[in-house]
């Protein structure tokens, strides 16, 4: 492992194994390279879970992350960290009947949620399919098709990403509480608190969550300065991440940006606590199912046929 | 004990019970739930609401159609167009079908309904709902085709013909994105 697992003050010099491993023999203090460490520096290693930050800490956290990453990507980056609208759960449909696996989604989460071009990651994999083909396995699907044009006579798509189950497999694999579940049903990551163990992955049935290998790596002019601390901020080397139901624009009212992108309208989202909602007419009216029912996850992505 | 929780639950019913069912309720503060929308436009001529659309998606010049239909005799004769037009072959309900069925003849700028009703093209899903009611009822929910904007507010729907051309309406195949790079790829 290389030494320098990240690239902010939280791991100039060391990595939190390390520390976590000093304080186990009540050595902490003198694990810390004390001699270059900063007040930043320090306050990124101290910061407690997010989930017991106080507003003004919270905000803190915020002004020191902004400040990183302007520097970092050379133009203004705003860090919020919008809370969970009240009366809310979030559910999503697709189409399976429209989508013709053109792709649109896949690179509009990618500029979206400033994932890394390279090594690169995508949140969203779009499988195809041979119709009357039996499906046993997801990971047996042809994921690299590429013909002239979409869709291809006798195939049907199906885009797989995070599923944002009820009962998550992979928040309760995670030996540091760095992923959980948020009251409006978004499955998140902190990205300071993981440890990059990918125990999550393993333990995810749809393999929606990805590794940053590498420094993940973004053009200056093509990162998304509108982030979110749970979501699209950028990731440090070592740590994993997931789609978000694009956290930033759906907290603040918006639809995520694969629904927006979709041109041939198969992605719906809403809230699933109201009945006026899309997503509640999909369900009541469509026939819907979710991937993999039988382990028990109940995912809030549901896909349906609309004819 | 058992008592107890039941008479409470039953005075919360009573108290609250007119909240939990009444119907128009939206929990998304701000938004306007179609229900909603539907009652407060519902007077005579005006049954459905109108869906806040983009511009149709016309060829540039084309429109106002009037620009050349205004002194030209309408001409109902179903035949092969040779001065104009010549790039519209109508692939869609059958060999019946002709352009009347739709535009209307005296008022070029308008399209009518099979009652005889003229509308404006940016109203055109009422003219495509006569034939396709399903679609159009789940259009209107939002689920065929396509709604931007706000979730729980202000929402931008598609008209048909941003996604159908009218006379060929079989959604026209794309070119994909290009693929994921395959794990044996990655230097
Ligand atoms: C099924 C109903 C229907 C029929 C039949 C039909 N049209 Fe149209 N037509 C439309 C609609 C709706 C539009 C508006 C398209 C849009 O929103 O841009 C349109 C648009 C047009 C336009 C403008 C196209 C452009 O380039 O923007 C022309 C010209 C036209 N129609 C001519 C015809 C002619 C000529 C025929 C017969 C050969 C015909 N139409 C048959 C429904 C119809
Ligand atoms: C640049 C002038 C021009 C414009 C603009 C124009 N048309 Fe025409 N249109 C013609 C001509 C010329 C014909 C006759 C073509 C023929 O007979 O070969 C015609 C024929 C038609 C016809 C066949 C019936 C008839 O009266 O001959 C329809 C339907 C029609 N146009 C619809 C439209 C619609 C709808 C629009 C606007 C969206 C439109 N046109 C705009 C020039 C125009
Ligand atoms: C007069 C009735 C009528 C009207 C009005 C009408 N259609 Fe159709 N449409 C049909 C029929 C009939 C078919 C053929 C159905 C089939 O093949 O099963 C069809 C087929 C279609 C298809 C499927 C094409 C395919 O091959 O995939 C689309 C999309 C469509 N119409 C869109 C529209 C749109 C958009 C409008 C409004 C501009 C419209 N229709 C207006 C009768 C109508
Ligand atoms: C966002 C794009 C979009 C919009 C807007 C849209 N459609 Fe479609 N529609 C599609 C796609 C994609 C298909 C599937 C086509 C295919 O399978 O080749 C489809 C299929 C259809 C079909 C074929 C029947 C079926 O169920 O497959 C009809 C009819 C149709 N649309 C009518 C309409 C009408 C009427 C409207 C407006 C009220 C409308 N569409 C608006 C994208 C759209």
């Amino acid at each position: 492992m290389s030494k320098k697992i990240r690239n902010n003050p939280l791991s100039l010099q060391l990595d939190r194994r390390k520390f976590l491993k000093g304080s186990a023999l009540g050595l902490a203090a003198s694990a810390l390279p004390l001699q270059n460490a900063d007040a930043s520096f320090i306050d990124a290693f101290f910061q407690k879970h997010f989930r017991e930050l106080n507003k003004k800490e919270i905000q803190e956290v915020l002004d020191r992350l902004e400040q990183e990453y302007s520097e970092q990507y050379s133009k203004h980056v705003s860090v919020k960290a919008t809370k969970a609208m009240p009366g809310v759960q979030f559910g999503y449909g697709l189409d399976l009947s429209r989508c013709i696996g053109c792709r649109r989604c896949v690179y509009a989460c990618v500029g979206e949620n400033n994932q890394s071009r390279d090594p690169q990651i995508h949140w969203i994999q779009v499988l195809s399919f041979k119709k009357g083909e039996k499906w046993t396995d997801l990971e047996d699907s042809d994921k690299y098709y590429n013909p002239d044009k979409v869709p291809e006579p006798d195939h049907w798509y199906m885009p797989v990403q995070c599923q944002q189950c009820r009962n998550p497999a992979c928040t309760r694999a995670c030996p540091t509480q760095a992923t959980w579940k948020e009251p409006d049903g978004i499955v998140v990551v902190d990205y300071n608190w993981c440890i990059g163990c990918r125990y999550c992955m393993a333990a995810c049935p749809y393999g929606a969550r990805h590794f940053n290998w590498g420094q993940p790596h973004i053009p200056n002019d093509e990162l998304n300065p509108e982030t979110h601390y749970l979501g699209n901020r950028p990731r440090y080397k070592g740590v994993v991440e997931k789609c978000t139901f694009c956290i930033q624009r759906t907290r603040d009212g918006r639809y995520p940006a694969c629904v927006e992108i979709c041109p041939v309208g198969a992605r719906k989202f809403g809230n699933l606590l109201d009945p006026s909602s899309e997503i509640r007419y999909c369900i009541e009216n469509k026939r819907v199912f979710r991937l993999k029912e039988e382990l028990n996850t109940l995912p809030k992505f549901y896909y349906f046929y609309a004819t | 004990m058992i008592i107890n929780q039941r008479t409470i639950f039953l005075l919360f019913l009573l108290l609250f019970g007119f909240f939990l069912i009444s119907p128009s309720r939206s929990f998304s503060s701000g938004s306007h739930s179609d229900a909603e929308m539907l009652q407060k436009t519902k007077t005579p001529e005006h049954e459905i609401p109108k869906y806040f659309v983009p511009p149709p998606p016309f060829s540039e010049g084309i429109f106002p159609c009037s620009d050349c239909h205004g002194e030209m005799e309408p001409n109902p004769e179903r035949r092969e167009l040779e001065e104009m037009h010549t790039n519209i072959h109508l692939k869609h309900a059958g060999p019946e079908q002709w352009c009347t069925d739709c535009h209307d003849l005296k008022n070029r700028d308008k399209l009518h309904l099979i009652n005889g009703k003229l509308i404006n093209f940016d109203e055109l899903y009422y003219l495509c709902g006569q034939c396709h009611g399903t679609i159009f009822r789940d259009w209107k929910a939002g689920v065929h085709g396509k709604r931007t904007g706000e979730w729980n507010g202000k929402k931008i729907y598609r008209l048909c013909t941003h996604c159908h051309n009218p006379h060929q309406p079989h959604f026209k195949p794309l070119k994909p994105k290009h693929p994921p790079e395959r794990p044996s790829d990655i230097k």
